[in-house]
């Protein structure tokens, strides 16, 4: 499936962040970088996307909205913890809302380490992740999942 | 009939990818409207791939039935179109592919796509009634050309008379090229569905369709784009073999006009949507029919 590495969608989450990386995330999308040229679309809609970019530590009160989020994207998706708080809470970490980093709401694949995470770095991440989602898309196949006929259907 | 099926073959292979080169284009020269580099013109085909790829996910199961259900109606619409057929007949195929893809989004009932499916009936209310005027145009039009030939919906008549139809249709072309802003899903007026990557309330009626589903969409949007802008070469083509050239300019210069509008517009609000288009419809559609019945009327008068 070599269509994917040139069309993965984002879609780009703020748990708690100062903004610092999620001004950066949209940095990727400006003319200097430019991210539509690789086929990356900031979709803002969990049905359409592929890699899920959460920014920031995980607090009480949107452990939730990350979990619903995370549950809305079609299989096969990766995770990107984007920034020092989403990786591990960050200065945040002791604070008495915050969780930690998104890894103790949802499964992380790719951390991308920086206060606040340069774009270059972020679109390394992205790269990163493209390789992981084929690793998932082949396991998808095998197991034959995702298809119409899924019997997870019919339940309805 | 064997001509007949090599056209329908033909534009059931081919729409798809002049429709997808057409949105690689749309996407180049967005960008570079914007100082951006851009996606490779080759880039709709990748997504589309890509989204039969992932899994598909949907609260029930009529919603992938409808869905197919629009792409028939959609091809179905521009195979008519193609092989000469009622021009009547095609535009009602494409209101009943439009009125599937509002209920295969309906049939989902999330607020998003709520919001999204009111859109697309307002966008609906706005564009009918053009579609509809534009047939009775060229009903009207290929009367007034000498040709000797009765008045006809049929698309294969139209193309055989010696006036294009433009030099009686103005004021339609205006309210057509008008509507296919609406029709494309282009800035101002893509209120129900946008192409922009965008939160779910944007994206509206295509919201809640994941990967295949979304995909065929896409696919729909293709060939319903390919038979609107041959719908618009309609309008220049005449039995001079010539004319097929100057329509195929005039139909890159109405796509480029929609990539223009697009970058330079902001979304409106459904009521000013409503206005300027029915304005529009009004003024230019309307006149242009009152003269084309009131002249033919007073040229009968005089022979």
């Amino acid at each position: 499936m070599k269509s994917f590495h040139k069309s993965p969608w984002l879609i780009h989450y703020d748990a708690s962040s100062c903004n610092g990386c999620d001004i950066e995330v949209l940095a990727c999308t400006m003319p200097r970088f430019d991210v539509e040229r690789f086929g990356i679309i900031n979709t803002g809609n969990p049905m359409h996307a592929d890699i899920f970019c959460v920014t920031g530590g995980v607090n009480d009160q949107n452990k939730d909205v990350v979990k619903q989020i995370y549950d809305q994207i079609p299989e096969p998706k990766v995770v990107l913890a984007i920034g020092t708080c989403a990786c591990t809470g960050g200065i945040f970490k002791e604070c008495y809302n915050i969780l930690g980093g998104v890894d103790q709401v949802i499964p992380v694949d790719v951390y991308v380490p920086g206060c606040a995470a340069r774009p270059e770095s972020i679109i390394d991440g992205v790269v990163k992740a493209l390789s992981l989602y084929q690793e998932k898309h082949e396991k998808m196949v095998k197991e034959g999942r995702g298809l119409p006929e899924d019997p997870a259907l019919d339940e309805d | 009939m064997i001509r007949s099926m090599i056209i329908i073959i033909g534009f059931i292979v081919l729409a798809p990818f002049i429709g997808g080169l057409l949105e690689g284009i749309d996407r180049k020269i967005s960008a570079r409207m914007q100082r951006r580099v851009g996606p490779p013109i080759t880039q709709p085909f990748m997504d589309v791939a890509k989204l039969f790829n992932k899994e598909f996910l949907s609260v029930n199961k009529q919603q992938l039935f409808l869905l197919l259900a629009h792409l028939f109606f959609v091809v179905f619409a521009g195979s008519m179109f193609f092989i000469g057929s009622d021009l009547l007949m095609v535009f009602f195929s494409l209101s009943t592919a439009a009125m599937f893809m509002v209920m295969a989004a309906s049939s989902t009932h999330t607020p998003y796509t709520g919001v999204g499916t009111m859109r697309e009936l307002m966008q609906m209310m706005c564009c009918e009634p053009m579609e509809l005027l534009t047939a009775v145009g060229f009903y009207l039009a290929s009367g007034m050309a000498k040709t000797g030939i009765e008045k006809s919906f049929l698309v294969s008549d139209l193309i055989h008379s010696n006036v294009s139809a433009i030099m009686y249709l103005p004021g339609f072309f205006i309210g057509f090229v008008f509507i296919l802003t609406i029709k494309f899903r282009k800035s101002p007026f893509d209120l129900s569905t946008s192409h922009h990557a965008h939160q779910e309330v944007v994206k509206g009626i295509t919201a809640e369709f994941s990967g295949g589903a979304y995909a065929i969409t896409e696919i729909a949007e293709w060939y319903e784009e390919v038979m609107l802008l041959a719908v618009v070469g309609l309008f220049i083509v005449n039995s001079n073999p010539i004319s097929y050239l100057v329509a195929a300019l005039v139909v890159i210069f109405v796509y480029f006009l929609e990539i223009l509008i697009d970058n330079t517009s902001a979304r409106v609000k459904w009521d000013l949507m409503f206005k300027i288009t029915w304005g529009v419809i009004i003024v230019f559609g309307g006149i242009n029919l009152f003269l084309l019945e009131n002249v033919s009327s007073f040229m009968k008068f005089f022979q």
